[in-house]
């Protein structure tokens, strides 16, 4: 019809904002509405799990949180399950962070789940060393000697005085002071540096096994990792924190955010489609009217 | 000799970089090459604070143009610089034992503060200014992704080739299939999903980063044999 | 044939060979971790190998090409844009925006990300077209001003050169981010060219320059961001492509013969593969335990 075809020709070129508020709508009302939607468990998760649960009491881990408060509401749901999983299993947590603006998150994460919720000893049980600079020379030089790198915990404590890091082994020599003495490492990273360098910088030459979470954006490049053995698991953005959340049966945000999730990833694919739709009317209409 | 020395020192550390993969006694000095270069990496935090310094003093001083916001920025870092950095070193110089709090009290039955002046741990005000300002406003920012990628995909994704519908139905097929919905729409689709990512996905992605790896090694080749030598401006 | 390119080629068939021979299990290999490396560390001999195969074909390269040797370079479509940005920009009257990514001088993209700055450089000085490059790292400001006023020193035109368009912004990627956009939406450069590290501010910057209005060439080797440069921006130089990008816009032999050594180094790897995969299927598990990185 003649007075459609405008129409038509502006919905193809409709001011973004439209878009916008289309999103917003589609995002927002699931998280009023709380529908709760079946969650299926990915190998990679799967992974990830395994990995933890066969930690035994007593056994140190090493927790990378290298993210900032970009990605905070995609990643603390995955670090806090983390957490959580570690201290059910009383394992004893050194945690640390490559990101400037990390330290404050990473300490309310471990504040929240390893004090409040578990009630563990701050020094004997976890600690939390904060941020280094260095990047890559530091994940390497790590591997040689924590307090080396960390001479002082976040707090300015000295690390000698932390007893998790100050016991002595039967050589005289620290019990605990490389990625030797370390079962697993576990990182949660927003970018660079992140998984990939940990894995190309640590994983062969120190040989601990590790485990990543990651963004959504990051995940699909590492899968060549998992698929080679380097990673042994894999979270991958919000949908791979509402799986976690799931298998060790503690719902979070990342359970909560995956009716909004669904309903942004269909309305993008219903936006794609009509954008085609209209595409092809308008490039129809106008070779006719050529 | 300003472009010389440079480069000889690149090729010298470079080179010893790369034979200490192999060589084992040359651990001890790779490894203190290493604590030079996290020592110089902080040291650039430091040069950057003076950088934005400089630069918006600049603006203010010449009234350049929106030197009003380098005001708002200078005051903001010199706040937050003063809490986080001086006032420790301070207090530590001068071994002063009191805690330097302000603030505090009840509102609706919630108690909060006070709030230390000095440290940026949690309960100092450097530590409310990152959580109340910092936080909700770089999340903010990382936000804005989910609305763009969906104006960009509304106006520039268009199936115009064989190629564009393949890569529209694998977009379709992941999008769905990794989020619950998709396994209520059809039980198949997180699996079909599952395999695009673990295959065609993995294939492309590890040749393209095998071909950026090879790049990267033969730019690291080139710029410490000083063969590529304009990143120090001009021949 | 050249001498030195037969011998060249022999040695590369008997070192194929023997790798073959190797993962056949004629010759044992080097599997277990070794507790005291002593002098070298054997296991990473295949390491070794390949770098020495790599740094072999490189230089046999950069050889023919500074002997006269013609290479073909296919045409790249990004980097032939480049001019045609920068004289968009002039014909307007606007200047060109250069975000060389938010990566600092020890990612190897900001490094090229500043060899391609000079050769843009000299085409905005050569048209005096004003050119903007915010800066995320601090390390990098001084490298950038250096690259910048050497290009307006070699075209010739040194007092062009203006110090304050080299601006350092914020560490932070989103003050960062935020920053650029309001230089894009105050300014309203006529091009914008993204080249670089970038993260998850790359949409955020492309979309913000669409809405500009300008023309828009970005190039990095960060997979994960190429999908949404891709759909945002004009042209995009995925990968190699950006690495591609020195030997290309200065088509310096010496350069252009790295990018075939690359090349040539590229099909090794593929042929390489493909043994490998039939080696694995046929039970033969030499070579990938050879090839295992220790």
């Amino acid at each position: 019809m003649a007075g459609s075809e405008p129409i038509l020709e502006r919905l193809e070129h409709a001011d973004r904002r439209w878009i916008f508020l289309i999103m917003l709508v589609a995002i927002t009302v699931p998280l009023f509405l709380r529908v709760d939607l079946p969650i299926r468990v990915s190998p990679e998760v799967k992974g990830f799990y395994a990995a933890l649960e066969a930690l035994e009491p007593g056994d140190i881990v090493y927790f990378a949180a290298d993210y900032d408060p970009g990605s905070k509401p995609e990643l603390d749901p995955m670090i806090k399950a983390a957490l959580d999983h570690l201290c059910r299993k009383d394992v004893r947590i050194i945690a640390a962070t490559l990101w400037p603006a990390g330290p404050p998150l990473l300490e309310a994460a471990l504040d929240s789940i390893a004090m409040g919720r578990y009630h563990k000893t701050y020094g004997t049980d976890f600690v939390n060393l904060g941020f280094k600079e260095g990047k890559e020379n530091v994940m390497v030089q790590l591997g040689k000697s924590f307090r080396a790198v960390y001479p002082n915990d976040y707090y300015g404590t000295p690390v000698g005085e932390l007893p998790l890091l100050a016991a002595k082994n039967a050589a005289g020599g620290w019990a605990v002071d490389t990625f030797r003495d370390v079962k697993l490492l576990v990182n949660i990273s927003a970018g660079y540096p992140g998984t990939k360098e940990w894995v190309q910088q640590v994983r062969t030459r120190y040989d601990i096994p590790i485990v990543s979470g990651c963004t959504a954006v990051s995940a699909p490049e590492d899968y060549a990792y998992i698929r080679s053995n380097q990673l042994s698991g894999l979270l991958g953005g919000l949908s791979g924190a509402a799986e976690y959340e799931k298998m060790i049966g503690v719902p979070g945000w990342g359970t909560v955010g995956m009716s909004a999730q669904s309903l942004g990833h269909v309305t993008i694919v219903v936006l794609i489609l009509i954008g085609n739709v209209l595409y092809f009317l308008n490039r129809r209409r106008r070779k006719e009217a050529a | 000799m300003r472009r010389e020395v440079p480069l000889l020192i690149t090729m010298i550390v470079g080179w010893f970089m790369v034979l200490e993969f192999f060589f084992p006694q040359a651990e001890k000095w790779s490894s203190e090459l290493q604590n030079w270069a996290i020592i110089m990496t902080a040291l650039a935090s430091v040069l950057g604070v003076a950088n934005v310094a400089r630069i918006n003093m600049l603006k203010v001083s010449r009234r350049d143009r929106d030197w009003r916001y380098s005001i708002v920025l200078l005051a903001g870092m010199a706040f937050m610089v003063l809490l986080g950095t001086v006032f420790p070193m301070v207090r530590s110089l001068f071994h002063i034992d009191s805690s330097w709090a302000i603030g505090g009290g009840e509102f609706m039955g919630v108690t909060y503060g006070p709030y230390r002046l000095s440290g940026v741990a949690a309960g100092t005000v450097f530590n409310q200014f990152y959580d109340f300002m910092f936080v909700p406003m770089q999340a903010t920012m990382f936000a804005l992704l989910a609305f763009f990628i969906a104006s960009a995909a509304y106006r520039s994704f268009r199936i115009r080739s064989v190629e564009a519908g393949l890569l529209a139905i694998a977009a379709v097929v992941i999008m769905i299939g990794r989020v619950p919905l998709g396994r209520e729409i059809w039980h198949g689709l997180p699996e079909i999903s599952d395999w695009i990512m673990s295959v065609p996905n993995l294939a492309a992605k590890r040749a393209i980063l095998i071909g950026a790896a090879l790049g990267a090694i033969a730019t690291g080749l080139k710029v410490i044999m000083g063969i590529e030598r304009n990143f120090l401006g001009g021949d | 044939m050249r001498p030195v390119t037969a011998g060249a080629f022999r040695l590369l068939v008997r070192g194929t060979a023997s790798l073959v021979l190797l993962a056949a299990g004629a010759v044992p290999a080097v599997a277990k971790e070794v507790e005291d490396p002593g002098f070298f560390h054997l296991e990473r001999l295949n390491i070794l190998f390949h770098l020495v195969l790599f740094a072999f074909l490189f230089f046999l390269c950069i050889r023919l090409a500074a002997g006269g040797r013609k290479f073909f370079i296919r045409k790249i479509a990004g980097l032939e844009a480049v001019e045609e940005a920068v004289g968009r920009s002039t014909e307007m009257g606007k200047a060109v925006l250069y975000v060389p990514g938010i990566d600092d001088v020890n990612n190897i993209q900001t490094i090229y990300s500043m060899i391609i700055l000079n050769h843009v450089a000299k085409m905005v000085a050569r048209y005096e077209t004003p050119l903007i490059v915010p800066i995320c790292r601090p390390f990098v400001v001084p490298l950038a001003e250096e690259t910048v006023k050497q290009a307006y020193l070699d075209v010739g035109s040194p007092d062009a050169f203006n110090a304050n368009n080299i601006r350092y912004l914020s560490e932070e990627q989103f003050a960062f981010t935020a920053g650029v956009d309001g230089i894009m939406l105050r300014e309203k450069p006529a091009a914008n060219l993204y080249l670089g590290s970038f993260f998850a501010e790359s949409l955020i910057l492309a979309e913000t320059g669409f809405q500009t209005g300008a023309i828009q060439i970005a190039g990095t080797a960060n997979v994960h961001q190429l999908p949404f440069f891709v759909v945002a921006c004009d042209y995009t130089l995925m990968g190699e492509e950006f690495f591609a990008a020195s030997a290309y816009l200065s088509e310096e032999p010496k350069l252009i013969g790295t990018l075939k050594g690359t090349d040539l180094m590229k099909i090794y790897l593929l042929v390489l593969l493909i043994v490998g995969v039939l080696l694995e299927t046929f039970g033969v598990t030499g070579l990938s335990t050879w090839m295992e990185p220790r």
